[in-house]
């Protein structure tokens, strides 16, 4: 196994897939879409095997692969996995599989076209989550742009050109900053070393002045801050969501918002230690301001695909906190979240495809009381809403938990505001599927509703039965993300004592922080 | 047996499961007998371990039973792990036990609903839920039966839920109780925070190092009894409860009157230890208490809906259970518990059997006469009014004397609003008993030929016979905990005794015998005061509660519950709703999609000549990508040469 380069395996095999889809005729769609399911289904069950051979006791990156591409300057074609960043290659491989599986009807025009697409975003997203180089991090990232703007601007709804171009500008405008940050930090391990360097490894080495990191920190961060998306750059999430096709709000809600988060926790927090904790105060705040706002933008959604895209907004910000609690509560439960994510809103998703297949609508209002035609259908929603609501005995519940803990423990105030945010959800969850599912019918059309069928439920139930294998025994994945959290906390740590390379914004709040660790 | 406590939880679960994918295919008889099998079950295994606990010594009947861990992360680490003790087997014994009777009740009630499977499966899952909450080692695994409790709450309460007041009802009640929950939490970070364990063991070790009214076992404490006030609908998150009514009455008996509600008041017997080092906060619970007792019993009064009154007098019997805890008599507060537990169950199913009969009529303006057509119903109802209304030998007599005997050590003022509440709460069940079974029938039912009840008839032994178990154990429950004064049998007082190693109470009694006797006799008296107000107005001048229209004044105020749901509605409901809509308008739709799309546009104009290569044909732009790609490629491999 371990001379096999797996990595590569797993993120290009879906390439192979383009090339095969290529030769066969477009006019037989159901053909394309088998092999859609097929190709992203043997990427997925390789990836299953990265379980089995990775050793959890250790913080290290593993599988790496390290090829000199362009010396002259630097670059590597440099891969490797650890405990953080495995779970999130397997669940890209997953959804792209479940989204797969669900575009049988839904995508009805240019298949192929689409099977090019969903391959590449495949190959970038799950790029993104192996690169150890900045600048093949980098291609990856900038990767994804191009087939997520044509799923939304081709197989999207009525309002997708606008939805399409605000996405691309959004995330272009954002990652040139990061090209140029990570140029800036190459050229720096030049001068530390005499050899230029892209490798993560080799930049984290690097001494950077507080005052350095400072610029550089907040040059990622926009980037990925976008992806997040963090509060106030999220309003290119709600029109993206909701004018892209399901697959797309799938992988996007699932998968593309994790790389902004994975981002912070694999580039901004190791590469700027002393920035992050100067900086944690502020992108706290902000966290929290995204949960609590995107709670109420939810709230007064009449769209149902906007408001599960405005939870995903307050969801985030969760995940934002955890990540810049920079404690173990908060960081594991930040990872865990992010799959959770993945999962509640992924499948909240998938069901809104499916109603909508069904009644060409997205408004609350034109439903009410379906629980009566569709109770498998209300079955699954309910599953799926219990978890986006973290209720224990989910997956939802173990991330928040601990999400809120570290926050709590990092900051008392911010924590119990924070907290505010299980009711606020509840509220618009609850009032959404009120509106929805309950209550008599009194639109002719939804008399006609039929249930999930087979296929349907086929996609669903995994989703259902990791909610439940994680929300009981998250331990298994918690183990994994163990050792390199306290690697990323021990770079952090030394700098909240060590008071004089920090830099401090708010000297009240540093003290206060620290008197808590 | 004692470390197979697992199967307690996991037998309602298992019924759960099975029911829940099978349900369909098996009906709602065999469903119903399903549930109700794996519920005695688990009532048997609880039996069976309660007799094994009795055999060992008082100082060995703590047993902790870990199965695996559950959330491990930095200082956090709670395992799914179930505590056997006295507290934790009295509340387990009322909660299967009681539990399974309404079960078997509610084969019969949902006869004839084709749908009840699920009605089945959720009640089961609410048992899973309840026992959790019970049993659990640790205060994770107590909130997992905390929220899973509220979820079948809200399940059940919406169980009708094409009607709308189902919905709105179940909604609400979430709701409210997450307002609660998320105090819990924050109670629950502030442990972690101060004693960096979830452990009750551990906890009640680590407590003996913090003084008494340290500051951050006040916060702690309060914190966790907001969350007691969402679940055990207290003064200011009662709100919930009375419309809780919605949902099938059964639900109403075990969830909204026998279990799930009281669990507020374990919580806190659980965590006394901390508690009495927090007299502030025992202060302000035995305040709450005695308000909330006297306020819902007040609404009470003028309630015309035979579950609405039920309702507050839960609301009300539930602030006593408070006064009792505040007041430091945490295993008074626990026998009220389960005297409550057996009349108010007995009351709902009563009401239910009542309900049954006359065809889903509630209002008992419509009813009357019925005793001789539900003669069964009748006499356990009769016992279970006698019994909430303090009289002597009756079960709910002993625990409420306890409560105000040590409430009044506590505070002589707060003795006098919980005793008027007892002369009140005497009157308005005496009431609803005269308006419901005496009087001439003033039923509308159009089944009757010469337009009376003629199809009122006495529901199936599935029902009566809970009935009867359950009157049984409302006569004689309070034999459980005779004061001292009165234990001519020299039997003890076997509740306090008991539960004596879990819980620490610290109610001080200063006052003498002949007190507490003077003050027996006057709560023996005010119950019957209440009664003969009532027998005056609705037996012997056989009074009818006025139409809706007819009331006004201070009348007015309290027939519509103090306007309290109105004032919420705007306070909170609306204007964050109306706040968030003007959010978003304002901030990001007009702000912020403002500036980007402000910039797209500059930037459009500014790229004229980039305007040819959008020519929105998808072709074209898979030959950009295609093209880019190749390009990559292309310079990929040059520069690796």
């Amino acid at each position: 196994m371990e001379s096999l380069p797996i990595l590569s395996i797993i993120t290009f095999l879906p390439l192979l897939g383009i090339g095969i889809i290529a030769l066969i005729p477009g006019k037989n769609k159901n053909l394309v879409h088998a092999f859609i399911t097929i190709f992203t289904g043997i990427t997925f069950l390789i990836s299953l095997f990265l379980i089995n051979a990775f050793k959890a006791d250790t913080s290290g990156f593993q599988f790496i692969e390290k090829i000199n591409w362009i010396p002259s300057v630097g670059i590597q074609y440099f891969m490797g996995l650890d405990g953080i960043s495995i779970y999130l290659v397997i669940l890209t491989t997953f959804l792209t599989f479940i989204a797969s599986i669900s575009a049988y009807t839904a995508i009805e025009i240019r298949v192929k076209e689409f099977a090019i697409t969903l391959l590449f975003l495949e190959v970038g997203m799950i790029g993104v989550f192996l690169a150890l180089d900045l600048f093949l991090f980098y291609i990856f990232w900038e990767l994804i742009l191009i087939p997520m703007y044509l799923m939304i601007g081709i197989w999207g709804g009525k309002n997708r050109l606008y939805a399409s171009l605000k996405f691309f500008l959004y995330t272009l405008a954002g990652s040139t900053l990061m090209l140029l940050a990570a140029i800036y930090m190459a050229y720096q391990v030049k001068l530390q070393t005499g050899q230029m360097s892209f490798s993560l490894l080799d930049m984290q080495a690097l001494t950077l002045t507080p005052k350095i990191q400072t610029p550089l920190f907040l040059a990622f961060a926009l980037a990925f801050a976008i992806k997040v998306p963090y509060f106030p750059f999220h309003t290119w999430l709600p029109d993206a969501h909701t004018e892209a096709p399901t697959a797309g709000s799938v992988i996007l809600a699932g998968v593309l918002l994790k790389m902004g988060t994975y981002g912070f926790i694999r580039f901004n927090i190791p590469l700027f230690p002393d920035a992050t904790v100067a900086l944690a105060p502020f992108m706290s705040i902000l966290a929290v301001v995204g949960i609590v706002y995107g709670a109420f933008m939810a709230l007064v959604q009449t769209d149902v695909k906007r408001l599960v895209a405005y939870s995903s907004v307050s969801h985030m910000g969760f995940i934002m906190l955890g990540i810049f609690a920079l404690n173990e509560e908060g960081l594991n439960g930040a990872v865990l979240q992010m799959l959770n994510h993945g999962i509640s809103t992924g499948m909240l998703f998938l069901l809104v495809g499916m109603i909508y297949e069904r009644r060409h609508t997205r408004m609350i209002n034109e439903y009410g009381g379906i629980a009566k035609k569709m109770p498998i259908f209300a079955v699954y929603t309910m599953i799926a809403m219990l978890s986006s609501i973290a209720l224990p005995g989910t997956n939802g519940f173990v991330g928040e938990f601990l999400i809120l803990s570290g926050g709590f423990l990092r900051d008392h105030a911010l924590g119990i505001i924070a907290t505010s945010g299980v009711i606020f959800g509840a509220v618009y969850m609850l009032w959404m599927y009120q509106r929805v599912f309950l209550g008599k019918i009194v639109k002719k059309e939804n008399e006609e509703l039929t249930d999930l069928n087979f296929r349907e439920q086929f996609i669903l139930i995994p989703l259902v039965v990791l909610i439940f294998a994680i929300g009981v025994y998250p331990g298994y994945m918690l183990k994994t993300f163990k050792e390199p959290v306290r690697a990323l906390i021990e770079m952090t740590s030394a700098k909240f004592n060590d008071e004089n390379t920090v830099q401090k914004p708010n000297a009240t709040i540093e003290t206060s922080v620290e008197k808590k660790l | 047996m004692i470390e197979n406590v697992w199967l307690i939880t996991a037998l309602p679960l298992a019924g759960f499961i099975i029911i829940g994918l099978l349900g369909n295919r098996f009906g709602e008889k065999l469903s119903g007998i399903i549930a109700s099998l794996f519920s005695s079950l688990a009532f048997i295994v609880t039996a069976m371990i309660f007799i094994e606990v009795l055999t060992k010594e008082e100082s060995a009947r703590k047993i902790v039973v870990k199965l695996f861990d559950w959330i491990v992360a930095g200082k956090i680490n709670a395992s799914v792990a179930y505590q056997i003790d006295p507290l934790s087997l009295v509340m387990t014994l009322v909660v299967t036990g009681v539990g399974s009777l309404i079960h078997f009740y509610s084969i019969g009630y949902m006869h004839g609903d084709k749908l009840s499977a699920k009605y089945f499966a959720y009640l089961n899952l609410f048992m899973f839920s309840m026992l959790n909450l019970v049993l659990g080692s640790n205060l994770l695994i107590m909130f997992l039966g905390w929220e899973g409790v509220g979820l079948c709450s809200y399940l059940l309460i919406g169980y009708y839920y094409e009607t709308k007041e189902a919905g709105d009802a179940g909604k609400k009640a979430f709701i409210v109780n997450r307002i609660g929950d998320f105090g819990f939490l924050i109670g629950i970070f502030l442990i972690i925070f101060v004693f960096g364990t979830l452990d009750f063991s551990e906890l009640e070790h680590l407590a003996k190092d913090h003084h008494s009214g340290e500051l951050v076992i006040f916060w702690i404490t309060l914190m966790l009894f907001i969350g007691a006030t969402g679940k055990s609908a207290q003064i200011p998150l009662y709100v919930w409860l009375p419309d809780a009514m919605a949902g099938p009455t059964p639900v109403s008996a075990l969830i909204h009157a026998a279990t799930m509600v009281t669990s507020g008041v374990y919580m806190l017997a659980r965590l006394s230890f901390l508690y009495v080092k927090a007299p502030e906060t025992m202060f302000i619970i035995c305040i709450i208490g005695a308000l909330t007792a006297l306020f819902a019993a007040t609404i009470g009064m003028l309630q015309n809906d035979i579950k609405k009154v039920l309702a507050y007098s839960t609301v009300s019997q539930l602030g006593y259970m408070f006064m009792g805890v505040g007041a430091g008599a945490f295993s008074a507060g626990i026998f009220h518990v389960v005297t409550h537990a057996f009349f108010k169950a007995l009351l709902f199913l009563g009401a239910g059997s009542v309900i049954y009969a006359m065809h889903h009529e509630q209002d008992i303006r419509n009813m009357g006469g019925l005793r001789k057509k539900l003669p069964i119903t009748h006499i356990t109802f009769l016992i279970g009014t006698l019994a909430i209304a303090g009289t002597p030998l009756f079960s709910g007599f002993f625990s409420k004397d306890e409560i105000l005997w040590k409430v009044f050590n506590y505070s002589p003022a707060i003795w006098v609003i919980g005793a008027t509440g007892a002369l009140i709460t005497s009157y308005y069940m005496f009431r609803l008993y005269f308006v419901t079974f005496y009087g001439e029938s003033r039923s509308h039912d159009h089944h009757g030929l010469d337009g009376h009840d003629q199809g009122v008839h006495e529901s199936p032994l599935i029902m009566t016979l809970p009935l009867i178990i359950l009157a049984v154990l409302a006569l004689a429950g309070g034999f459980l905990g005779i004061p001292h004064i009165l234990d001519i049998f020299h039997s003890g007082n076997i509740i306090e005794e008991f539960l004596h190693h879990s819980v620490s109470d610290n109610a001080v009694v200063s006052h003498g015998k002949y007190m507490e006797i003077l003050l027996m006799g006057i709560s023996v008296l005010l119950a019957f005061v209440g009664f003969i107000f009532s027998y005056k107005l609705f037996f012997k001048n056989k009074g009818i509660p006025r139409k809706d229209e007819e009331y006004a004044g201070l009348q007015k105020t309290v027939y519509n519950k103090y306007y309290i749901d109105e004032i919420y509605n705007i306070a909170f409901v609306k204007s964050i709703y109306h706040f968030a809509l003007v959010l978003w308008r304002a901030f990001d739709v007009f702000v912020i999609d403002g500036i980007v799309n402000g910039v797209a546009r500059l930037l459009k104009n500014l790229g004229q000549g980039m305007r040819e290569t959008e020519t929105g044909v998808v072709h074209d732009y898979m030959m950009y990508m295609a093209g880019g790609l190749v390009s990559f490629f292309v310079l990929l491999f040059l520069f690796y040469l």
